[in-house]
């Protein structure tokens, strides 16, 4: 009995060490020894300007109205609020001190040049993936900023994810350093938005599910969550239900990521900002070969999916009543939608989603596509939000749910309460 | 400066290139703004969002930057406008200036007798021993504002016109620097703004609202909004 006691004591010391140790080890940054001399060439700059883009970096790293890349965003997180840095050359609040070393580092192993571990709010569970090519050719691009001195501001984190400790937990647990390695068997094409979209455009930071940690459950997964805070749900991507494109062509693909709107559906919310200030930006046979990887992630089959039937009557007839007044003039009394301009809701997936997220966050906000070369002047959504109370939008989703062929399942007053208190996305 | 850049080429091109498609359903683009603002931006006086209609497209564009660059925050309406080009707001701001609406009379307000002849005097003589200029020195004789970028003050409702100006004091609205309104607001104290509130919001908007072009030679405080 006492030798059983003992063994057990023994293992539990043994355990607890070995995540001591384990833990020690993540927290220790390597020398990364003097700085490599560096001499980007002009080439180099611009690659890195365009590649900037793609990871859509200045979208965190600039606050509103302040100069682009000076940082001091907050990103609203489960755990607390997380102030972007400042990655203009500034030497005190910026990166002026930074190797392309250091940079790389960042990137890849989410350290910050002291070897202190970064939030992974910085999706560097994706950006590990950016070669070191492409991370030196944004360093270099970010070099040529003017030097913006911005206060830095701390993280505002609860206890105890204020902790390094914590995170290096974290770390050991859904995080390791990664390269990409191409896959022989595919294209050059498919690999290329492979590469983009793993990497360097973190769709997963979006598109995967999250868990209870805020980590993304298959660390490269398209298949859906909701955003954290935003209250927005970005749809999978490897459902033909949600926003899967195996089926599309590859040119509506491009339309859509390019421009923002395509015919049979179009971007508003998070994405609109994702095309708007990265995908709008980027060549031609980039988006092709983004198209052409997100239409080869394999698609879950059709799921089963709850009947309107359930639809209580006069809520259908209220719904009607409502959608009549408001939104026929637009959607059509058929729900065919005015082509060009506004969207068909017969057969809509993003009205028709098991989430009802997005459905009520878009009657209650409303919004616009984003105004790219290819839809200068969008067409736009009013947002009802002072005009319907919770029982009303409810009815009228509900009553389009289940109408000119959709069979989606009723949305319920509390889900739009729940939404209203959301925070729209910036 | 890029903005007031953007504002003067425009304006200085006139109607061509952005007349020409605006009747191109305009109406239609802009539904989610008119849905607080009023039918076709023309707010009444017992709500909290202001007309937009026959406010100068200067002035109207410079508020749809003031929005999407920070300088004036209303959530809803930023995330409206985040991701529109300069082109397209301007667009979106010349509809707006160019109707040209009849507004029902203001409603009665309850404010005492006293209360209205300190607005008045506030809006249309100032008071020179605080360094505050008469409303109607920049805005206009008839309050209907001035081209190209200075509001009319009158159709709005009290607690809107409450509303901005607390902010400017509180410097929760700004405007592109140097902000005179931001420093004639702070040299008012809260009764002068409801009484000033309560005076514009009681008056009619003459027929017609239009703004004036601009008749003085030199502001009395530079204005970045509204540069000379």
């Amino acid at each position: 009995m006492r030798l059983r006691v003992r063994i057990v004591l023994v293992a539990l010391v043994l355990i607890v060490g070995l995540a001591v140790a384990r833990l020690v080890v993540e927290l220790r940054a390597d020398d990364l020894g003097p700085d490599a001399p560096f001499a980007p060439t002009a080439q180099q700059i611009e690659r890195g300007a365009y590649l900037a883009r793609a990871g859509n970096c200045a979208a965190c790293h600039s606050a509103r109205g302040a100069p682009p890349y000076s940082g001091g965003r907050g990103i609203e997180t489960p755990f607390g609020t997380v102030y972007a840095s400042n990655l203009t050359p500034d030497a005190e609040t910026g990166i002026g001190r930074w190797s392309a070393g250091h940079f790389w580092r960042a990137l890849h192993e989410g350290r910050s040049r002291d070897g202190h571990l970064l939030y992974p709010a910085f999706p560097y569970t994706n950006y590990t993936l950016v070669t070191r090519e492409d991370s030196d050719a944004i360093f270099a691009y970010l070099r040529t900023l003017p030097a913006v001195a911005a206060p830095i501001r701390p993280h505002a984190l609860r206890f105890p994810y204020d902790n390094q400790w914590a995170l290096a937990a974290w770390r050991v647990l859904f995080f390791d350093r990664d390269t990409f390695a191409a896959e022989p068997k595919q294209s050059a094409e498919w690999n290329r938005g492979a590469y983009l979209v793993r990497g360097l455009g973190h769709c997963s930071a979006c598109h995967g599910e999250r868990n209870v940690f805020g980590a993304t459950d298959e660390p490269l997964a398209l298949s859906g969550g909701i955003i954290p805070m935003a209250d927005w749900y970005a749809p999978s991507l490897a459902s033909p239900e949600e926003a899967g494109v195996a089926g599309w062509t590859v040119n509506d693909v491009v339309a859509l990521l390019g421009t923002g709107s395509t015919p049979h559906a179009s971007t508003t919310g998070p994405m609109a900002e994702v095309v708007a200030r990265s995908l709008q930006h980027l060549s031609e046979p980039d988006l092709r070969a983004i198209a052409i990887y997100l239409q080869s992630i394999p698609q879950a089959p059709a799921r089963q999916r709850i009947s309107s039937s359930g639809a209580d009557p006069a809520m259908l007839e209220r719904g009607g009543v409502i959608y009549r007044k408001h939104c026929a003039d637009c959607h059509g009394d058929d729900g065919k939608g005015t082509p060009g301009s506004w969207p068909a809701l017969a057969g809509n997936r993003a009205a028709n989603m098991d989430s009802v997220a997005n459905p009520i966050r878009l009657v209650l906000s409303g919004g616009y596509p984003p105004s790219t070369a290819g839809n200068p002047r969008p067409y736009g959504m009013p947002p009802f939000a002072q005009t319907l109370n919770d029982a009303e939008v409810a009815a009228v989703l509900t009553y389009v749910r289940a109408s000119w062929g959709n069979t989606a399942a009723p949305v319920r007053s509390f889900d739009v309460a729940r939404h209203r208190q959301g925070r729209v996305n910036y | 400066m890029r903005s007031a850049v953007a504002l003067v080429l425009a304006l200085a091109l006139g109607s061509s290139a952005i007349a020409a498609e605006s009747s191109d359903g305009m109406a239609k683009r802009v539904a989610a703004c008119t849905t607080c603002h009023g039918k076709e931006g023309r707010a009444t006086s017992d709500g909290y969002f202001p007309r937009i209609a026959g406010k100068p497209a200067g002035y109207l564009y410079n508020q749809l930057l003031n929005f999407r660059e920070g300088r004036r925050s209303y959530a809803p309406m930023t995330y409206l406008i985040d991701h529109m080009s300069d082109a397209y707001l301007l667009e979106i701001a010349r509809h707006f200036a160019s109707l040209e609406l009849t507004y029902p009379p203001p409603q009665t307000l309850g404010a005492s007798s006293a209360l209205l002849e300190r607005g008045r005097k506030l809006v249309t003589a100032g008071d020179g021993a605080r360094e505050i200029p008469a409303c109607v020195q920049c805005h206009g004789k008839a309050m209907t504002g001035m081209q190209p970028a200075i509001p009319g003050l009158l159709g709005l409702p009290r607690d809107y016109l409450n509303g901005q100006l607390g902010a400017w004091k509180t410097q929760q609205r700004h405007a592109a620097a140097p902000d005179c309104m931001a420093t004639i607001a702070g040299r008012l104290n809260a009764a002068d703004v409801e009484a000033i509130s309560a005076w514009l919001s009681s008056q009619p908007v003459p027929v017609p609202s239009a703004a004036v072009p601009m008749t003085t030679a030199k502001l009395p405080l530079p204005c970045g909004s509204a540069p000379q």
